[in-house]
């Protein structure tokens, strides 16, 4: 039994690894009042960045900054229309993932079917022999590793640092934060290049690591799914993780029900993953007053100060 | 740059401005003001609403950068670049909405206004005792939303105090507090003045800057109008500096008292909203020809019943509410509009009107059932005449029917408003706050509006948290606090004193369910009838 | 000096009609570069990309036919959109036109009634209705993100899709290839202009327009939808009703798009594929905001995004680029557009940096 579930368990951490990426992301975006809907693009191009540098250098780490760097770089023109020029934020974050959408296809014509090498995921020293946690948890690619690192990091950082009780008075009320003196614009820019930026290396694991492949549209409605689970995790960082990783245990669930031979027809258990997105949104936001004690009160609205 | 630090002489001004100017594409806000606040002066700032008080002590509080002028601090020229900077040089400012963030605590509230890195623990210690030792009691770690509207603006002193400051700017900080607590709040302030600290003070009140201040500047259209000393002055005087004429006062006759038409019969209700009041046993009626005022500090359930009584959150039962007779807590606000009842609304832009849309769009918005709408389609040219007729009734200063509703100053867009519904043909008006942030002479136009058409028989409930203006308008007032309502006194029988016991919950017999109040008994009949 | 932005009085209307040209004239600049930068002579290629689709009748006669599901999309969505309904799987409204179309035309493979195309469009739409209405249900009952729902809503009905033609549906003599028998002449619009592609369906587009039109600019209804859209508390204040608000902006959307997946079906396609729509749905996102909200800029908006997409085949043939170039102009139109709208409320201003702000040390706040 165990033997079965170690590799599932283990599958199921590196599929939800580009979701906790993406997701902590958006999260710390959203706790500064920024909806930005554009996160499937922004993952598509940092997936299809992230491929292409790691096939043209062959260095899979120069792929993953590069991801991050083209995450930003997508995150800076939705910062650009809706904090520079006032755009509405559920327009301009659709009109980033379709951009998003046609961008990575066009570049990644030329990087389809081309074959990047699997690279083994290492042990950790001792860690790695553990029995079970072994390898479940320390069998993993380093990115994985690095998701935990930021996982602590943001967490600390939003509920921790100054710094962070300054992010979120600014997603609390904008008005307020600009009157005792601080720099609202300035400080929702940061929070949406971080976001962007923590999308680009979700999308860069998927293309570089888990898949590791380029093919069109490959995030597959991740960056979506990511969203939802910000919603499902009420703001809250290690609600996301979990969130995270029942979702890749879903997307793995499918693969190994496929292959045990149950008789549902593939596409059904393909759809398994955007059903459970719907399913858990309805669970958690059913509780309106949940939704409104958590959400960052001035979410998804333009702020001009004058 | 001149710090707080530098020495000045006794008997140079704490703060001096020459000739600050701010002009908004729309409005010149501040024109060639000039003023100056001495050490341990309380100096008012007096103007109507729209004067530009408010945005002269943003441009002082570094939110807002003038276009022209100069500042001098403790003779020094200083620029102040933002609040941070500000609150360096011994600024504090105390909003009229005030800037706090409601899901955090107060300590994290306190700690975002601070320089450097406080930690946390230390620092609710230091709140405690500045709280103890001026007199405003808070928790530290409570959570801002939790806190009554007088608490938050003691947060907002004590975060001003925590640093000491030699200038305390207060924007019109008496609006949410009652008659009691104002007495309170000025001894806070009379005691930080005598330590030697300056005290700006904004204000539209006369009777309050007579009372506390020892000198002020008189603001009107942008402008400085005059300075004067207020001991010297009599608020006629004043009034005449701030407005340019005599405050008019509305012509009330006696009231012709018919049936009951709105009627609360044991109205309760659990908020929705974590943030919100809880509505309890409310009783009340209101009769045709008469003008029944609620008096209380905001945030003690106005909006909720407000909320219950239009319709908008309608109630899981329909026998709390009668309207003309008929059992309506369950209705939805367009049947209880087809009943009779008309509303203004507090908040005109996004509710009363919406923003972006034209003055004839809005008077649809409401009057939609006086025949404009055939077969699904809406009559535009029938829709610009009536907003026509409400623009020219009602002394509406606009483009005409198409302006947005965005681009009209405050009172004229709540003339509009209340033009509208009272064009209705209501049986029952309910007005919340007629006349806030609304110039003079459109409130004064807008009290006498209301009192004419209380005259013409209707029933007529006004919500305001100004206690001047509901004695100057109602037959019998109420009083809400925490939810619960008071009983209704004729306000020939009570005063502004008990008025403001009461504004704290402390009516006679509150809480003791057997008593049975006027009120109470009233509705009882009506149920009956 | 610097530029600033400074808040209008009133927002100009006049800006509200040419930021859509500013958005169209700054997307061929933005292409100009493009295609130099890919070493394509520019001019060569814009012939290529923007003229040479539309030399002729059969070129416009495809302008037409691919412009038809987007303004029918385009005009439903933006109703939901002026009420701030935002429902953007439209694709799987369409997908699930689509299969409700395509099951009538199986079933009645052999039937030549004349009320199968009929029955085939009255089933699209519902198809795509109650597509739309779980969101809307979910919206209205537990208060879920209709964003999320409708989107996730797109996988599924594409994965139905696949399920049905690989499955149940797939034709007996189709050599296991993943589609369904061809429909019968009695389950396809009938031609428009004999030699083209262009068929019957885009009378309806065309309908849509009108009907469109009465609805979001002349009706109470339309106007409630705005009010909602714009200020909800306003709506609340009223008495409409907001739930009544988001059905309808949903329903509305979803019977459009099952109304054009119906046209793919029984239209070019003439059966059921994995694929249905070369992304119609998300594109017609774009036209709806590209035209304002406004049918007659929907109109418009389509015929523009149509040429985008016959560009972008005639890039793959005559140039050598990929096709997906096509979502590259679509993203950048939109960009263009939401970038160009700050004119409309906001006007560019050149002042001098004045004294206060040159000297500020700890930074301005803007």
């Amino acid at each position: 039994m165990i033997d079965t579930l170690v590799p599932i368990f283990a599958a199921t951490i590196a599929a939800g690894t580009p979701l906790v990426f993406a997701a902590l992301g958006e999260l710390v975006t959203e706790k500064a009042g920024v909806l930005n809907l554009g996160v499937e693009g922004m993952m598509l191009i940092g997936a299809i960045a992230g491929f292409a540098t790691a096939v043209t250098t062959g260095n899979l780490w120069l792929g993953t900054v590069a991801g991050m760097a083209a995450g930003a770089a997508m995150s800076a023109i939705f910062a650009v229309l809706t904090l520079n020029l006032m755009a509405n934020q559920v327009a301009s974050g659709l009109a980033l993932t379709l951009f998003g959408l046609g961008l990575s296809a066009f570049v990644g014509k030329p990087f389809e079917g081309v074959s990047l090498l699997r690279e083994g995921a290492p042990s950790l020293p001792l860690l790695g022999d553990l029995p079970v946690l072994g390898p479940i948890l320390f069998r993993q690619h380093y990115l994985v590793y690095v998701s935990w690192a930021v996982f602590a990091a943001v967490s600390w950082f939003l509920f921790r640092s100054r710094a962070g009780l300054v992010l979120r008075s600014v997603g609390e009320s904008p008005d307020s934060a600009h009157a005792i003196g601080y720099p609202v614009i300035r400080i929702r820019w940061l929070a949406t290049l971080f976001g962007g930026a923590l999308a680009g290396v979700g999308g860069a694991f998927l293309a570089v690591f888990y898949a590791p492949m380029w093919v069109e549209g490959m995030v597959a409605g991740r960056g979506w799914i990511a969203l939802a689970l910000v919603v499902f995790a009420t703001w809250r960082p290690a609600r996301v993780m979990v969130g995270a990783y029942l979702f890749g245990g879903v997307t793995i669930a499918q693969f190994f029900a496929q292959g045990g031979g149950i008789a549902i027809p593939a596409p059904f258990l393909s759809a398994l993953p955007y059903l459970a997105t719907i399913i858990v949104l309805v669970v958690i936001s059913r509780n309106v007053a949940t939704i409104r004690l958590n959400s960052p009160v001035s979410l998804g609205r333009s702020y001009r100060p004058d | 740059m001149p710090t707080a630090m530098q020495a000045a002489t006794p008997t140079s001004p704490r703060i001096e401005l020459r000739g600050i100017t701010k002009i908004y594409p729309s409005v010149v806000a501040n024109k060639d003001i000039s003023l100056s606040v001495m050490p341990g002066e309380i100096h008012a700032v007096l103007g109507e609403n729209g004067a530009g008080k408010s945005t002269l002590m943003k441009i002082v509080y570094g939110v807002v950068k003038p276009d022209a002028g100069e500042m001098r601090w403790e003779g020094q020229p200083v620029v102040v670049a933002n609040p941070a900077h500000a609150r360096e040089l011994g600024v504090g400012m105390v909003f009229q909405h005030f800037s706090l963030f409601e899901t955090l605590t107060v300590v994290e509230n306190v700690v975002l206004a601070l320089p450097g890195k406080p930690p946390l623990g230390p620092l609710a210690q230091r709140i405690t005792e500045v709280s103890e030792r001026y007199g405003l009691p808070v928790d530290p770690r409570r959570l801002v939303h939790s806190l009554s509207v007088g608490e938050r603006q003691r947060v907002e002193i004590i975060r001003c105090l925590l640093v000491n400051p030699k200038l305390l700017i207060m924007d019109e900080p008496t609006s949410v507090l009652t008659p009691q607590a104002v007495r309170k709040l000025f001894e806070t302030l009379r005691q930080l003045a005598s330590e030697g600290c300056s005290i700006l003070y904004i204000s539209h009140k006369l009777d309050e800057i007579q009372e506390l201040c020892t000198g002020a500047t008189v603001l009107r259209a942008g402008q400085v109008t005059g300075h004067c000393d207020p001991r010297q002055e009599t608020p006629k005087t004043m009034a005449r500096m701030m407005i340019g004429k005599d405050l008019p006062h509305p012509q009330h006759g006696a009231p012709n008292v018919r049936e009951p038409r709105l009627v609360l019969a044991g109205l309760s209700r659990a908020s929705p909203d974590p943030f919100g009041t809880d509505l309890q046993d409310m009783h009340l009626s209101v009769h045709a020809g008469e003008i029944v005022g609620i008096a209380g500090v905001s945030g003690n359930g106005q909006q909720e019943l407000l909320a219950a009584i239009s319709g908008e959150e309608p109630l899981t039962e329909k026998h709390p509410i009668l309207l003309c007779g008929e059992e309506a807590g369950r209705m939805e606000p367009g049947a209880r509009r087809a009943l009779g009842l008309c509303f203004v609304p507090e908040e005109r832009l996004g509710r009363g009107a919406v923003p972006r849309m034209s003055l004839a769009d809005n008077a649809l918005l409401t009057a939609h059932r006086q025949g404009y709408v055939k077969n699904g389609l809406v009559r535009f040219a029938a829709v610009e005449a009536f907003a026509r007729q409400c623009i020219d009734g009602y002394n509406v200063k606009c483009g005409g029917p198409q302006a947005e509703a965005k681009s009209l100053s405050g009172g004229n867009l709540q003339k509009f408003i209340v033009g509208r519904e009272m064009l209705q043909q209501p049986k029952v008006l309910v007005v919340a706050q007629p006349t806030w942030g609304v110039d003079v002479g459109a409130a004064a136009f807008i009290r006498q509006k209301i009192i004419d058409l209380r005259n013409e028989g209707v029933a007529i409930l006004v919500v305001s948290e100004e206690l001047d203006e509901l004695f100057e308008i109602s037959d019998r007032l109420v009083v809400i606090a925490k939810g619960r309502l008071s009983p209704a006194k004729p306000i020939k029988e009570t005063n502004v004193e008990e008025i403001g016991v009461w504004m704290s919950g402390m009516w006679p017999d509150a809480g003791d369910a057997e008593h049975r109040s006027p009120a109470h008994e009233e509705a009882h009949h009506a149920t009956q009838a | 000096m610097q530029l600033k932005l400074e808040t209008r009085a009133e927002p100009s209307r006049l800006m509200g009609w040419l930021a859509p040209l500013f958005a169209a004239v700054l997307t061929l600049i933005a292409g100009f570069i493009l295609f130099s930068a890919l070493g394509r002579n520019p001019v060569q290629a814009f012939y290529t990309f923007f003229v040479y689709p539309i030399r002729d009748l059969n070129g416009v006669a495809e302008l037409l036919l691919k412009a038809s599901p987007l303004m029918l999309i385009a005009v439903g969505l933006a109703c939901g959109y002026r009420a701030n309904v935002w429902n953007i799987g439209a694709e799987g409204q369409l997908t699930l036109g689509a299969i409700f179309a395509g099951g009538v035309a199986l079933y009645f493979y052999n039937s030549e009634s004349p009320l199968v195309l009929p029955l085939m469009i009255v089933a699209g739409a519902i198809g795509g209705m109650l597509w739309a209405a779980i969101p809307a249900f979910l919206r209205t009952r537990f208060n879920t993100s209709e964003i999320l729902t409708s989107l996730m809503l797109v996988y599924v009905a594409v994965l139905l899709l696949s399920y049905l033609v690989h499955g149940p549906w797939r034709d007996p003599q189709g050599f296991n290839f993943p589609q369904s028998r061809q429909f019968t002449e009695s389950a396809l619009y009938p031609m428009l202009i004999s030699g083209t592609r262009l068929n019957a369906s885009f009378l309806l587009s065309i309908a849509a327009i009108a009907v469109g039109y009465l609805f979001l600019n002349r009706s109470f209804l339309g106007f409630q939808m705005r009010v909602a859209g714009q200020a909800d508390a306003a709506a609340r204040y009223a008495g409409f009703d907001a739930r009544r608000m988001v059905w309808l902006g949903l329903l509305i959307g979803g019977a459009t798009a099952g109304l054009a997946g119906v046209g793919e079906v029984a239209g070019p396609i003439g059966q059921l594929l994995p694929s249905v729509s070369p992304g119609y749905g998300f594109a017609a996102i774009i036209v709806a905001f590209v035209g304002r909200l406004h049918p007659v800029g929907i109109l418009l908006a389509s015929l523009l995004m149509s040429l985008l997409y016959l560009g972008g085949e005639a890039a793959q043939m005559g140039l050598n680029l990929p096709s997906a170039i096509t979502g590259l102009f679509q993203g950048m139109l939109l960009f263009f557009l939401l970038g160009s709208d700050v004119f409309i409320n906001y006007q560019l201003k050149l002042v001098r940096a004045s004294a206060p702000a040159a000297v500020a040390p700890l930074g301005a706040t803007s």
